[in-house]
């Protein structure tokens, strides 16, 4: 499998719902369509919320992996403006 | 210019929206709109604009605040009682909302300042409340190709339209003249509900946010009411021919600014 390219990293530890999500939001609209953005968030809510939100709003979450500190890192596509 | 973590947390329930997003959030901050009168409608409507991050709001009225005000114009105070209604006013939107710039302009629009007042602004208010303001701003908005929105009100009744250029008729092409002299009653002699100005001006702010941030179907070739009493909103469609109207029309005759003699309340910002 080719590797992702990733074209930013955005880190939403520090923020609670809804910020979570308008944080990693706010970054990937930088982002021109195709590009990957990793995301690292905490366990729980964000887990839960910010990739089903994402594709809400048309974008790929292409994979969440767990990290040895506990957060998870998503790696969502962005499909549209 | 990107937000700041601030501003990301501050307009977050904005951003979270999909027809908004951080790019109708910088539409916003980047925008510029006039709200003239700072009373009944203006009061609500300064204050949405400012909260959502409206970058540059104007303001205009040249009346100070007074005790009868205050049951209606909610930006004002008790305390505030004798300041200009624009000094109060930019006073609490800049405690709202440090992002929002305000520029004050005490004095009434008129024939001779109007245009060089709207032509720095992308949207323009009308929080008015009399006749001659009113056709003053129609006008104007027409020669200068400014989008803006009419809104009246009186007793449990409320109205608005927005104008947007070569969009839909303006609103001497639905009410022709000024009403004659005393064949309509002002707010002073009428009276108004208080929370009229809220339903109207928040319609107004709405109007205004949707132009920026270019979402939405605006309110233009039509006129909504809205009688509180049976509470009733009714949206009527207007005619869309606009050729023959006097001042948008395809053969103007009206070409320069008229100042309609001022009879009613003492000024504007109903």
């Amino acid at each position: 499998m080719a590797e992702i390219q990733i074209a930013d990293t955005v880190d939403i530890t520090d923020v609670v719902c809804p910020v979570t999500f308008v944080k990693a939001k706010v970054a990937l609209e930088e982002l021109e369509i195709g590009e990957v953005l990793a995301v690292r968030m905490n366990d729980g809510e964000p887990v839960q919320n910010v990739p089903r939100s994402m594709k809400e709003e048309g974008h790929k979450v292409l994979r969440l992996d767990a990290n040895e500190d506990g957060t998870y890192t998503l790696l969502v596509q962005k499909n549209e403006e | 210019m990107a937000l700041t973590n601030e501003q990301i947390e501050r307009y977050s329930r904005h951003i979270i929206l999909k027809e908004v997003g951080a790019k109708g959030q910088k539409k916003l901050l980047n925008a510029k709109v006039l709200i003239i009168g700072a009373g009944g409608l203006g009061a609500p409507a300064a204050l949405y604009l400012a909260a959502a991050g409206v970058g540059t709001i104007g303001i205009a009225d040249a009346d100070e605040v007074d005790l009868s005000n205050l049951q209606r114009q909610v930006i004002h105070s008790t305390a505030d009682i004798g300041k200009p209604k624009v000094q109060s006013a930019k006073e609490s939107m800049e405690a709202i909302n440090p992002d929002v710039k305000v520029i004050t302009y005490h004095k009434f629009l008129t024939s001779d300042n109007i245009l060089d007042i709207i032509k720095d602004y992308d949207f323009i208010l009308d929080g008015t409340d009399n006749f001659p303001a009113k056709f003053l701003i129609n006008d104007a908005c027409v020669m200068a190709k400014k989008p803006f929105s009419h809104a009246g009100i009186i007793r449990f009744k409320g109205q608005l339209m927005t104008y947007v250029p070569g969009e839909g008729p303006c609103y001497r092409c639905v009410f022709r003249d000024p009403p004659p002299k005393d064949a309509v009653p002002t707010c002073k002699q009428a009276g108004v509900i208080g929370a009229m100005g809220g339903v109207i001006g928040s319609l107004q702010a709405m109007e205004a946010v949707k132009y920026i941030i270019g979402q939405g179907k605006l309110l233009t070739g039509s006129l909504l009411t809205y009688d509180a009493l049976s509470m009733t909103f009714h949206k009527i469609q207007l005619p869309r021919d606009t050729s023959t109207c006097p001042v948008c029309g395809t053969h103007p005759t009206i070409t320069k600014l008229i100042d309609y003699e001022q009879t009613v309340c003492e000024g504007v910002g109903l």
